[in-house]
Parts: C-alpha cells; sequence; structure tokens
C-alpha cells in the first residue's frame, strides 16, 4: 500500500492530466453528430497511431548493435506509421466528399 | 536547454493539435479542417520525438528510423487513397490493429529489457507493461480478426465454439492471475510467463470477437478503437511521454462514447453484446407472422413516388453492397425537381461502423442535411407520404415495438410503418442479419419491390423519367 501511495504522490502530474483529458475527450466527443461517426473514429483512429513517438525513441535509445530490439522497434515504426498516415489520409478523404456540398 | 524548451513547445502544440482537431470534427463544416489540425499535431510530435534531446549522446539509428517512417507513410498513403468507401469498416479495422500491434511490440521490448536487466522497473511499471501488452494484443488480433468478418473471410457461426463466453471468461480470469502472479513473483519467474500472458491476450482478442458478427459489428469496431487508444495511452506511462498520453486517452474516450451509442442504438447493453454474440447464434425467428405480401409494379410505385409531397428514403446495408447509391441519388433528384421533398432516414447502425451509411450517401453527393437522424426521422415519418425502404431489415421491424417476444424488442427503429404508405425494396422475402421475421412487410400498408436493389432502383428511375 505504501508503494500506491508513493506512485500517487509521485505521479500526481500525469494522474491529473489523465483525469482532465478523459473529461475533456467525453466532452468533445459526445457532441459529435451520427453524420460524423465514421470519420470521427477513422481520424481518431489516426490519433491512436501517437504509438509511433514510442517506437521512435525506443529506436533512437536503442545500442546500433542490439539488432533484436532495433528491428522490433523498426517494426514498430512502420505499423504506427501506417496507422497515423493513412488514418489521417482516409480520413481527409471522407470529409472532402462532405464538404463540396455544401453551397 | 533551449532545445528541450522547443521540444515540449512542440509536444505541446502537437496535444492541442489533437484536442482542437477533434472539437472541429464536430460539424461537418469544420471537419476537414479538424483533421488537418490532427494531423499537423501528429507531424510536430514526430519531429520533436526525432530531435529531442536525451541528456547524453544516444545512438540514434537515424537511418532505421527514416526508413521506417517512410514505408509507414507510403503503405499507409497509398490503402487510405485506394479503399473503396463501402470497405471503411474493414481499413479502420486493418489501422487499429496495427497500432494495437506496435503497442504490443513496444511492450516486448520492455519485457525483454526487464529480464534481461538493461532497464528497471518497479512493480506499476510493469503493471503497465503488462497493461500494454492485453490492451494492445487484443486490440491487435481482435481487428484483424474483424477485418476477416468484414470480408467474409471466416464464417461467424463456424468460429463460435460452444460454451463460448465461459471459455473467453475462463481466459480473462486467467490473464488476471497469471498477471497477477506476475508482478508479484517479479524477476524470479522468468521471461516466459510473460510470453505466456502476451500469448494469451493475442489468444483472447480472436476469441472475444469471434461470436459478436452481423448487426452487433458495429459496436465491435468502436470497442477495438476505443482499444487502440487505451494501448498507446498505456505505452505512453512507459515512454513518459504526456503526448502519448492524450492522444490515446482521447481515442480511447471517443471509442467508448460510439460504443455506448451503437449498443443504445440497438437497446443493449454491452455486457449484452460482449457475452450473447445474438449477432450470429440465437437468430431464433419470433413469432410466425401470418398475412399476405402485397407487391406493388414498378410503373404504380414510380407514380405513388412522383406526385406525392414527401419521400423518405430508409437506406440499409443493402443499398450499399449493391453500390446502388448513386442512382438513388439521381431519384431523389427527379422527384426534388417535381417538387417532391426527399430525404434520408439513417438508423444509427445502419452500415457495419457508425455513422458509415452517411458516408456513402455523401460519396453520392446527397447533401448532409438531408440525411435525418432516427428522432428526427422519426417525427419526419409520420407526416411523410411514402417511405421507401432499400435493403434495410431489422432497423425497420415494428416488433421491435410491439412483439416482447422478439430478440430485438426494445431496439429504437424507424417506424417506418406510420408512413401514408410503405415500399419495400428487396431482394427476396428471406430475413434479415438477425434471421428475425419482419411483420413489416405484411403490414396493410406495405407493399413490396423484389429485385436487386440497383437493378430495381435503376428501372424505377427509367420510369419515373418517363412520366
Amino acid at each position: 500500500m505504501e508503494n500506491f501511495y508513493a506512485f500517487f504522490l509521485d505521479n500526481l502530474l500525469i494522474i491529473y492530466l489523465l483525469a482532465f483529458t478523459v473529461i475533456l475527450g467525453f466532452e468533445i466527443i459526445a457532441k459529435v453528430p451520427t453524420v460524423l461517426h465514421t470519420p470521427l473514429m477513422s481520424g481518431s483512429n489516426a490519433i491512436s497511431g501517437v504509438v509511433v513517438i514510442g517506437a521512435i525513441i525506443l529506436v533512437r535509445l536503442t545500442d546500433s548493435s542490439d539488432y533484436l530490439t532495433l528491428s522490433l522497434g523498426f517494426a514498430g515504426i512502420i505499423l504506427g506509421m501506417i496507422n497515423a498516415a493513412g488514418g489521417f489520409v482516409v480520413t481527409d478523404r471522407m470529409l472532402e466528399m462532405f464538404k463540396k456540398k455544401k453551397k | 536547454m533551449l532545445l528541450t524548451f522547443i521540444i515540449e513547445t512542440f509536444f505541446l502544440l502537437g496535444s492541442i493539435g489533437f484536442i482542437w482537431g477533434l472539437r472541429l470534427l464536430s460539424s461537418p463544416d469544420t471537419a476537414r479542417k479538424g483533421n488537418i489540425y490532427a494531423g499537423v499535431g501528429m507531424a510536430l510530435a514526430i519531429i520533436a520525438s526525432l530531435i529531442m534531446p536525451f541528456g547524453e549522446e544516444v545512438p540514434n539509428n537515424y537511418a532505421w528510423i527514416m526508413v521506417a517512417l517512410l514505408i509507414g507513410t507510403v503503405i499507409g498513403y497509398y490503402s487510405a487513397v485506394k479503399v473503396a468507401m463501402t470497405s471503411m469498416p474493414q481499413m479502420v479495422s486493418i489501422f487499429n490493429g496495427l497500432g494495437g500491434a506496435c503497442a504490443v511490440v513496444l511492450g516486448l521490448v520492455d519485457v525483454l529489457h526487464y529480464y534481461d536487466g538493461t532497464k528497471v522497473v518497479d512493480t506499476l511499471g510493469f503493471l503497465t507493461v503488462l497493461l500494454t501488452l492485453l490492451i494492445g494484443g487484443v486490440a491487435f488480433t481482435g481487428s484483424i480478426f474483424a477485418y476477416a468478418k468484414l470480408e467474409d473471410l471466416v464464417d461467424d457461426k463456424k468460429v463460435t465454439l460452444p460454451k463460448h463466453s465461459v471459455i473467453n471468461m475462463i481466459m480473462l480470469v486467467g490473464l488476471i492471475v497469471l498477471g497477477a502472479y506476475i508482478l508479484i513473483q517479479g524477476e524470479a519467474i522468468g521471461m516466459e510467463a510473460a510470453f505466456l500472458f502476451l500469448i494469451i491476450s493475442l489468444i483472447y482478442g480472436v476469441s472475444f470477437v469471434a461470436p459478436i458478427g452481423g448487426a452487433d459489428m458495429p459496436v465491435v469496431i468502436s470497442l477495438l478503437n476505443s482499444f487502440s487508444g487505451l494501448s498507446g495511452a498505456a505505452a505512453g506511462i512507459l515512454f513518459d511521454s504526456q503526448f502519448m498520453v492524450v492522444g490515446g486517452i482521447l481515442v480511447g474516450a471517443s471509442g467508448t462514447i460510439l460504443t455506448v451509442m451503437m449498443c443504445n442504438a440497438m437497446n443493449r447493453s454491452i455486457w449484452n453484446v460482449l457475452i450473447g454474440g445474438f449477432g450470429g447464434t440465437s437468430a431464433i425467428g419470433a413469432t410466425a407472422t401470418g398475412g399476405t405480401v402485397k407487391e406493388i409494379s414498378l410503373n404504380d410505385a414510380a407514380i405513388q413516388l412522383y406526385y406525392s409531397q414527401s419521400v423518405i428514403i430508409v437506406p440499409g446495408y443493402g443499398l450499399a453492397v449493391a453500390q446502388a447509391q448513386k442512382i438513388c441519388k439521381e431519384i431523389d433528384d427527379q422527384l426534388s425537381a417535381n417538387g417532391v421533398e426527399v430525404k434520408y432516414a439513417i438508423h444509427p447502425v445502419a452500415g457495419r461502423m457508425p455513422g458509415h451509411m452517411n458516408v456513402l450517401l455523401a460519396e453520392a453527393d446527397v447533401p448532409y442535411p438531408k440525411l435525418l437522424d432516427l428522432d428526427e426521422a422519426n417525427s419526419a415519418l409520420a407526416s411523410a407520404d411514402v417511405a421507401i425502404i432499400v435493403g434495410a431489415n431489422d432497423v425497420v421491424n415494428p416488433a421491435a415495438e410491439n412483439d416482447p417476444g422478439s430478440p430485438i424488442y426494445g431496439m429504437p427503429v424507424l417506424k417506418v410503418w406510420t408512413a401514408k404508405s410503405v415500399i419495400v425494396m428487396k431482394r427476396s422475402m428471406r430475413s434479415g442479419y438477425a434471421g428475425i421475421e419482419n411483420p413489416l412487410f405484411f403490414h396493410e400498408r406495405t407493399k413490396m419491390l423484389f429485385g436487386d436493389a440497383k437493378d430495381v432502383l435503376g428501372k424505377l428511375n427509367s420510369e419515373i423519367k418517363s412520366l
């Protein structure tokens, strides 16, 4: 339990961040109309590509002779980047269709 | 110092880009800009992560990173440009799965480094590692399996084992017990236990998606979307990156909200969807409905549509499968030119992911103010002259309103039978996804128009033209 208290106090800021982001996320997204559910989903899906940041940092920190970790990180960057780049492009494609009918 | 300041500013701006972008996504007018803001936010963060200093010399390995970034961007870009709008659920599933897989890779590396002693992780840190493996693993294999289901590569019924929900429960409990054991034992039990944990998580992802199918697909996709976000957030804690946490949590929240909305749209609890597996298995017809089916000729249908005041089109996935949105829009144009008010009634679970039908109609140039959501549609239907149903079934089933014995009783539906007359366009008298009888077809105001949606709409279009 002591462990837990210490963890809580040490990470107070990130816990605040978690709590507020959850609330903010719910607040922003609850207002999205049905029309935009699919673009919202693919757009937020692209945002889940943030994992690529972790993969980049991982590769930068890995010893140049540690090929196992390098390969894993390399694969991680590719996977995350497909998710991010593909997600934003496909969302833009969809939203373009919504846009052009506006007169 | 200055460099760190700039880097952290980039990450901060990146997070703001995400939040502001999602906010702009809530209106069709600003949505495109919103997506671009979020994309710019991501780009800033990627640049920042490439140049951020670590307070010491690091190997960097830029060649590896650049090649990987390039490959990922090219693959992502081309698949996004080429995909058909009808296949959007598959695309989102695949992307989701890849994000989950990336999180798994990050967790896995931490496991390797923990056990070979190159990284010190405390119990709570290792809990985060296990969560990354679990959530990322489920998002990964679950999404890939969902993709296979959407592509009809697997048969829903064949992959559902007897007592499937019990098997899933056992696996989940097993994961919790094993996870707790690994945390308590620490380094004492070796790396194999953590690998076992990952493998069970991966199997669980498939197993949890297996029994869910058919009409429940939008729920699963939303839920998996939420998981991939949460796995990103967990990985963010591992890398001490507030930016990743913010991004991941936002996605987790949006996926959760959409999941809840989809469940509400079907009047079922999330638990019921996950355990029940009603899409494929419990497809029993409700009360056998007697009565006769009345057909209508193309010519009569054309006249009826052309000379009415208001027409509401109810599109279902059948319309999308037949690729008939464009002909639908042509009919709409002809009717509108004659002063008929044409609207579209969209059920929240029409299509195979949330909002899918709206995208398909937008692709056919239908302006979005013509698309009515459930509540708007139900009040408009009551005063409509004709409701024409194209390839929808369960979402217009009156049994959901008045037959407590029906499996879909209580699900909010489009009350098309309140319109003055109803035309149902349908391939045959077969029941829908959920395999439930639809008394609407025998309703006194209903007339049927049998045939392939595209074919029939095409003929209807030329009939109207000749009037």
